[in-house]
């Protein structure tokens, strides 16, 4: 038995599977432009979608090929944008990052439970079953759907409803998709007040239901300087575009719906 | 013929090489988590492990002459290397969704066992070269068969209430055997 016929075979064996691949390599190429590796290189890579592409590669290509805006990466922020103006010379415009908030405040102690849940552990499940077993049909669920999508791992149940860590979250805005009753919502971080509460029930509903719900009382509309909360449906809401954060709101608001940062 | 159709059921259902013969676990247990990626692995490896039995069959004989069989699985392994190469090009040109949900287990399917073994069986059995197609096939075949119906498996376990230390892995692979025992129901039938 000779070594020398196995060291041919297997040099031709591995001599024509080389050229094969070689010739593939140049039939399957994927034309890629130079540009879009710099960039998909400047983007965090998390995959979170905020952008509305799919994905950061997605992203990038959409920048290079369909003339995206370069500020939509909200992971990123102010230095992925200064990034991707760099690779593709143009100004970036201002990108002001943003933090997701739950806007409930109807933790174990404030709110009053409708009935005792021991279905599936989801908020869409509780939600099915009579609007969940909150009394307050539009209060956080605390049974963490926003906590399984969080690339991050920015939330979690904090005393029965879901609390996000600022320093943790990008502003994906995947949590605000998931949450069957929308009382997530992503904000710009300038903003310092928040109103935590989505309930539109009447005031008399409201007070039976939950101690840190709005009632609708409109003390925080007409202390507002700046004419930026308006209260609707017995439910109060605040224009961030004229909101200053001054905080006076804070101070006359008797139920804990406004909350400072 | 009904040799052929005995192989092709014999090697997808009777000895399905995750769930009786336990190979290949690790992309099974790594693709399945969606239905669409664990078809989409099932089938690379359908295309890896046909084409590399095609070629490992005349691989085989050439060794034969020169009196080196010992060297099979180096030799198999360079050919299924070969066509996960062009698996993962062509997949990479043509669907480039799947190829971002396939990940790290598309160029894993080298060291796939399920698919040396699949090759390594073609020459113990001694198969001709249309029953070693039949037979990759199957075995191909009885791989995506077991992926997909898994993914269907963990998309209950997703929504299931789950004791806490069970949760994830554990969970998973004792699905994995309950899925694997109903398979067993397959033996004795050729």
């Amino acid at each position: 038995m000779s070594i020398i016929e196995p060291i041919i075979f297997f040099s031709a064996l591995g001599l024509g599977a080389g050229v094969l691949l070689a010739a593939a390599s140049k039939i399957f190429y994927v034309k890629t432009d130079e540009r879009v590796e710099k960039i998909s290189a400047a983007l965090p890579g998390i995959n979170c979608g905020a952008c509305g592409f799919s994905g950061c590669e997605g992203y990038a290509s959409a920048v290079v090929n369909e003339g995206a805006a370069l500020n939509l990466c909200k992971t990123g922020g102010a230095e992925a944008a200064a990034a991707i103006s760099e690779v593709m010379g143009v100004d970036a415009g201002e990108s002001v990052p943003e933090k997701a908030v739950v806007r409930c405040k109807g933790d174990c102690e404030a709110a009053t439970v409708k009935y005792d849940f021991e279905g599936v552990k989801s908020c869409a499940a509780a939600e099915i079953f009579y609007s969940g077993f909150k009394k307050c049909t539009s209060g956080c669920l605390g049974l963490g759907d926003c906590i399984k999508v969080c690339p991050q791992g920015a939330i979690s149940i904090k005393g029965g409803i879901a609390v996000v860590d600022e320093r943790k979250c990008v502003g994906c805005g995947i949590c605000v998709r998931e949450c069957p009753n929308g009382l997530i919502a992503v904000r710009p971080v300038t903003n310092k007040v928040d109103y935590n509460c989505m309930s539109k029930d009447s005031a008399k509903n409201t007070l039976a239901a939950c101690k840190n719900g709005c009632i609708g009382c409109r003390q925080c509309e007409r202390v507002c300087p700046e004419h930026a909360v308006k209260v609707e449906n017995n439910h109060a809401e605040v224009d961030y575009m004229l909101c200053t954060s001054c905080g006076k709101c804070a101070g006359v608001c008797k139920r804990r719906v406004i909350s400072v940062r | 013929m009904k040799e052929l159709v005995m192989i092709l059921i014999g090697a997808s259902l009777i000895n399905n090489v995750v769930l009786s013969q336990f190979m290949g676990i690790c992309a099974f247990l790594g693709t399945s988590k969606q239905l669409k990626s664990s078809v989409g692995m099932g089938l690379a490896v359908v295309f890896v492990m046909f084409f590399a039995s095609l070629v490992t069959y005349p691989v085989y004989i050439l060794l034969g002459r020169i009196d080196a069989q010992y060297l099979k699985t180096v030799a198999f392994i360079l050919v299924i290397a070969l066509f996960v190469q062009l698996a993962e090009m062509a997949i990479k040109r043509f669907i480039p969704p799947l190829y971002k949900s396939l990940g790290v287990y598309l160029p894993l399917i080298t060291t796939n066992c399920a698919v040396l073994g699949a090759a390594i069986t073609n020459v113990d059995k001694k198969y001709t070269l249309a029953q070693s197609l039949v037979n990759s096939l199957g075995t191909g075949l009885g791989f995506t068969l077991a992926l997909v119906l898994f993914a269907g498996v963990r998309i209950r376990l997703e929504t299931s209430d789950i004791p806490e230390t069970f949760k994830g892995v554990p969970a998973t692979l004792v699905a994995a055997a309950i899925v694997s025992l109903s398979f067993m129901g397959f033996a004795g039938i050729v």
